[in-house]
This record gives C-alpha cells, sequence and structure tokens, in this order.
C-alpha cells in the first residue's frame, strides 16, 4: 500500500510544502527562481537524455526546440490574453488565462516538437557526427529566424508575459508559476519513464544498441526516430515555455550553442540513460551555478574544470547507465515508479 | 562583373579562415574519431599569442616589420601548438587511455574550449585589443577590382598548407600511419607505430595551422576578443563535416563553401540573413549527400 502510493505522496508533500512555503513568502523571490530554473533544467536534461542517452545519437542544438517552445507560447499568450504594442488589446478576457495557462505552453511544446522533423527527418539516412552537425545547424537557423523576424522584436527579444501572471495571481491568490513549473517537470518525468518502459520504447534502446540489428529485427526506426525526436523537441519547448514565463522575457540570444552546451553537460554529468541521473544533476549543476555566482567570469573556468576532473574519474557520470533503484536496491522495498 | 569578381576574391579570403580551422578539425577526427570542440578557441588563443609576440617583437624588441612578421608566424604557430598538445596530454590522453566512451571526450574537449575562453577573459579582461600593423598594405587596383597584399597572402597561405597537408597525409610515413590509426585503432599499435606519438603529431599539425589562421585573422580583421574563436570555430566544424569529415580535401572544399556562400549572401541581401542562409544551404547539402562531399559512407557489419 505505502510503496504503491509512497511516490505520489512525496511529491504531493515536496511540492505542497514548496507551494505553501511561496504563498507563505517565507521563501524569498531569488530561492522561488532557482527552484523554478531547476523543474527547467530537470525537464531539459531529461528530454535530451532521450535522444543523446536512450537514442545514441549526438543532438547538440536543444536550445534551439527551446527557443520555438518559448516564442510560441509567449506570443500565444501576450496576443490572446494580454495588452500588447504588438498585438493590441487582449482577444479574450484575460480572466481565463489561468485556464488556458497550461494549454499555452502545450501548443509551445507541441510547435517545437515539429520543429523537431527539422532534425529527425534528415536523421532517416544520415548519422552520428554528421546528425550532430544537423541539429546545430538547425539550433543557429532557428535563432537566425527569429532574430529576422522584426514585428516580434527581432533581437532585442520580445517581452509582455508577466501580464498573463499577474491575471493569474488576481484571478486565484496563490503563485501560479512555482506551480505550473512544478506540475509541468512532473509530467515530463512521467511521461519520459512511460515512454521509456513501453514496448514502443524498446525499439529505442534497440536503435542505440545496433540500428541495422533493430530495423532486421522489425522494429521501424524511422517512425521510432520521428516520434523520439518530436517527443525530445517538444519537451524542451515545454521547458522553453516554462523558461519564457518566469522571466517574463524571451530574447533569441538566451538559446545559442552555449544553452545548448549547459544542457549537454546535465545530461553526460548525470550518466547516459539514466532518468534519475538526469533529474539528480539538474539539480547539483543549478545549484552549483548558483553557489559559484559570486565568483563571476572565474565561475565558467571552475565548472568546465570540475567537469573535466569528474570525466577523469567518473568517466559515466554520476549514475552511468543506472537508476536510483539499481544503485540502492534496498529504495525498491518502499517506491514503484512507473 | 567586377563586382562578382570582387566578391569572389572576399569569399576566397574569408573561406580561408574556414579552411585553415576546419582542416585541424579533420586531422584530429580522421585519426581519433574526436570532434576536437576546443579548436575554434585554440585558433583564438593563437590570435592572441600572435598579438603578445608581435607587440614583444615590434615594441619592446623595436624590430622593423617584416622581420617581426617573419619570426611571429613560426613562434604563433610553435606555441599555439603547445597550447594543442597540452590539452591533448592533459585531457584527452588519459580519457583515452581508459577507454571512456567517445562523447565523454567530446564533452572534455567543450569544457576545454570555455576554459580557455574564459580564461582569457579572466586574465586579460573583457576589452577589446588592437593588432599592430605588421607590414603596410598596399591596395592594388586592376579593371576595378581592388586587393591588398594581405588578401593575396591569406589565400595563398591557406593554399600552400592545404597541399603541405595533403602532401603530409599522402606521402610521408607518419601519414601513412596517421592514415593507418584512423583505419584500425587496435592493429596499429601491433605493427611498431607508436599510437601517442602519432597522435601527438596531429596535434602539432592541426594546432599549429589553427595558430596560423589566427595571425592572418589578427592581420586581417585586427580586433582581438575572447569570443571571437566560439562562432568561427562552430562555423568551421560544420565546414569541415560538409566536406566530409576525415577527409583533408573536403575540409578544404568546405571552407571555401562556406565562405563564399556567407560572402554571396552578404552580397546580395541583408547580412542578418547570413547565418539563416548559410547553415540551410548546408543542411540542404548534408540531407542530399549524408556523409558530406568527400566522406566515404562506411558499411556497417552486424
Amino acid at each position: 500500500m505505502l510503496r504503491r502510493y509512497s511516490v505520489h505522496l512525496s511529491l504531493a508533500t515536496v511540492g505542497g510544502l514548496i507551494i505553501y512555503l511561496a504563498h507563505q513568502e517565507y521563501l524569498s523571490l531569488y530561492i522561488m527562481s532557482v527552484l523554478m530554473f531547476m523543474g527547467v533544467n530537470i525537464i531539459l536534461s531529461t528530454s535530451l537524455n532521450l535522444v543523446n542517452g536512450y537514442m545514441g545519437e549526438f543532438s547538440c542544438g536543444h536550445a534551439g526546440f527551446m527557443c520555438v517552445g518559448a516564442y510560441v507560447s509567449s506570443l500565444l499568450g501576450v496576443w490572446l490574453f494580454a495588452n500588447d504594442k504588438v498585438f493590441g488589446a487582449p482577444l479574450l478576457n484575460p480572466k481565463y488565462t489561468l485556464y488556458a495557462f497550461p494549454l499555452l505552453i502545450l501548443v509551445g511544446g507541441i510547435a517545437a516538437a515539429f520543429a523537431g522533423l527539422l532534425v529527425a527527418i534528415p536523421s532517416y539516412k544520415t548519422r552520428g557526427d554528421y546528425l550532430a552537425i544537423i541539429t546545430l545547424a538547425s539550433n543557429y537557423i532557428i535563432i537566425s529566424v527569429i532574430e529576422n523576424i522584426g514585428a516580434i522584436g527581432g533581437s532585442r527579444g520580445f517581452m509582455g508575459m508577466k501580464q498573463l501572471i499577474s491575471a493569474m495571481e488576481k484571478r486565484v491568490d496563490l503563485p501560479w508559476m512555482p506551480i505550473w513549473v512544478f506540475l509541468f517537470t512532473v509530467f515530463c518525468i512521467w511521461l519520459m519513464r512511460r515512454y521509456i518502459s513501453s514496448t514502443f520504447g524498446k525499439g529505442v534502446t534497440a536503435i542505440c544498441q545496433d540500428e541495422v540489428a533493430a530495423e532486421i529485427m522489425s522494429v521501424n526506426t524511422n517512425k521510432i526516430k520521428t516520434i523520439t525526436f518530436m517527443v525530445s523537441s517538444g519537451m524542451a519547448g515545454i521547458a522553453g515555455g516554462l523558461f519564457a514565463y518566469i522571466l517574463g522575457y524571451v530574447n533569441p540570444g538566451s538559446f545559442n550553442i552555449l544553452k545548448s552546451t549547459e544542457v549537454l553537460v546535465m545530461v553526460y554529468l548525470g550518466g547516459m540513460a539514466s532518468l534519475s541521473g538526469s533529474v539528480l544533476s539538474a539539480i547539483l549543476f543549478t545549484i552549483l551555478l548558483e553557489l559559484l555566482r559570486p565568483l563571476q567570469i572565474i565561475k565558467w573556468i571552475v565548472i568546465p574544470l570540475l567537469l573535466i576532473i569528474l570525466m577523469q574519474f567518473r568517466p559515466e557520470g554520476i549514475m552511468g547507465n543506472r537508476e536510483l533503484g539499481d544503485i540502492f536496491p534496498k529504495l525498491k522495498k518502499f517506491y514503484r515508479f512507473k | 562583373m567586377e563586382n562578382l569578381v570582387q566578391n569572389i576574391i572576399n569569399a576566397l579570403q574569408w573561406g580561408s579562415f574556414y579552411a585553415l580551422i576546419a582542416l585541424g578539425y579533420t586531422l584530429v577526427y580522421g585519426v581519433l574519431t574526436l570532434i576536437n570542440f576546443a579548436h575554434g578557441d585554440v585558433f583564438m588563443v593563437g590570435a592572441y599569442i600572435a598579438f603578445f609576440s608581435a607587440t614583444f617583437l615590434l615594441t619592446t624588441l623595436g624590430l622593423p616589420g617584416w622581420i617581426a612578421l617573419a619570426l611571429c608566424i613560426p613562434l604563433t604557430m610553435i606555441l599555439t601548438a603547445m597550447v594543442g598538445v597540452t590539452l591533448e596530454r592533459i585531457a584527452y590522453r588519459p580519457l583515452r587511455n581508459k577507454g571512456a566512451h567517445r562523447l565523454y571526450v567530446v564533452i572534455t574537449a567543450l569544457m576545454c574550449g570555455l576554459i580557455l575562453e574564459h580564461a582569457n577573459l579572466a586574465i586579460f579582461g573583457a576589452s577589446r585589443k588592437a593588432f599592430p600593423p605588421l607590414i603596410a598594405e598596399h591596395v592594388y587596383t586592376i579593371g576595378g577590382v581592388t586587393f591588398t597584399n594581405l588578401k593575396i597572402a591569406v589565400i595563398a597561405t591557406a593554399f600552400l598548407a592545404f597541399m603541405f597537408l595533403h602532401w603530409m597525409v599522402t606521402k610521408t610515413r607518419v601519414g601513412m600511419a596517421m592514415r593507418a590509426i584512423s583505419y584500425d585503432k587496435f592493429a596499429v599499435p601491433l605493427l611498431g607505430i607508436p599510437l601517442d606519438q602519432i597522435i601527438v603529431v596531429t596535434f602539432i599539425l592541426g594546432s599549429g595551422f589553427a595558430g596560423l589562421a589566427g595571425l592572418l585573422f589578427a592581420m586581417s580583421y585586427p580586433v582581438l576578443e575572447p569570443y571571437m574563436g566560439a562562432l568561427i570555430g562552430w562555423k568551421a566544424f560544420i565546414a569541415a563535416v560538409v566536406g566530409g569529415i576525415g577527409d583533408i580535401r573536403g575540409a578544404f572544399l568546405g571552407g571555401f563553401l562556406l565562405g563564399t556562400v556567407e560572402i554571396m549572401v552578404v552580397a546580395f541581401f541583408p547580412s542578418t540573413y547570413r547565418d539563416l542562409i548559410a547553415f540551410t544551404v548546408l543542411l540542404v547539402i548534408l540531407t542530399w549527400k549524408p556523409t558530406g562531399l568527400f566522406g566515404i559512407a562506411k558499411t556497417t557489419k552486424i
């Protein structure tokens, strides 16, 4: 009984506690924003792990899909619910923002999933390092397209998302951003877990082992690749949407190769093909970034140095390709996570 | 017509930088199948080394410009090669000896690049450095087409570097060993070929030419900043892959292709479309020829 519901219970406790503390303003805005970025980073690293870890491809343009999600959901939100220079008065009454918000984020995710086709279709024929280049090029292409659309701000960026958040908080007085980030993070991890452990998801691991052999064993590799790339980039889009609403401002420069590198680092720090490793490394990496913030420029010397040292002594990352339950088998008695 | 010729000359010069950097990527990749993501930053370090040695030779020693240039070229190449070899010794070799997954070495390379960039930023500050003019620039005009002696020198250097590396890889014993390693990494040490030494030679060649590219770049566009290597490095890598990574001719051609596309886009469209169109062309090329222009599709055994 306890085993069955322990994960649900602990998640509800943690989520409830964070939201209660945020509501009572025990946690400062700074800590809240760090926690929210943690959620975004968890979604990013787990979704990239789907492609880089489970499927064994090397995608290094993840921030591009994040950019698509961020722009689509924030443009749609501002168009529908906010007063803006570009779009004019809101189309719908802002009091419906609360109900429409998850849909906005999901639409951003879906748009990013379709942008994922940019990588998925060439991946039928192209593999390995050549595919890595395609992901890299698509990152550049997406940023460049957005920079060249002057109507939505171009490289100056786009803002106005804070209005939606204040509209939500006016409707029901709760800290809505942390709630949505928490819910979407849990949703994405759950989705990943279900996807990987499904029969269809076994095909993804089969492609990682040997693509030709998988195809001979009647795995439809093209279909699996398409769907996996779409799921992965769609989740990046969700993370991007949340990122945009947390900051209240997006500009294409914040989704450049450096951001993609950050996500890559989180995946390899946690270990390839390990869901709990990705979650853990996203949490650790976010905390590390914040702790080292006072060092300013030296931060970006210390962090790569730490990673190089980690790679020398534990090249497979924190968890290797194992899950939490494999490392501490006794834990399995207490929870069941599907 | 004159406009076109002028653009072609500009494209050749711009492509030369890509080609010189792409040669380093492709050499290392050909031998180790390692994407050396720190290479763009090695190029940046090369430009800085050129800056310091040029200022030292010109102002401290007070040498005339052409002697300073003649000393600056080998100095920059040797010092940059040392940077490359140091990276290989400290970061890549221990991982390789442990038999770590290839992609972990790639991540290490990325991290090395970040360290080089930000160490530079921390030590020398964010202010841009102006490169001292080493030789007087002559402007020649033939039938409405203008070019400088520097442009000709850059293009000629790129061609010479290509011919030297091509000769090195195809005709010499070291080159033969390099090709052998790229063919089979496990059998080669059994035949008495010193694996680590050959890899070090590869890094010396690649980083040395990146240093040369840095010097030429600093002479052509005399403003230095720590992030100059990142973007140009990524683009040169893309050029190397489009040419077919692991192939000297491919890297050379890919570099010029990327340079030409970029210059032509700037000539006929607003300059903000440069990245967009250049990368779209590359995407189309890679979709049409999945292993690049010169790449050979490997058959996989099951």
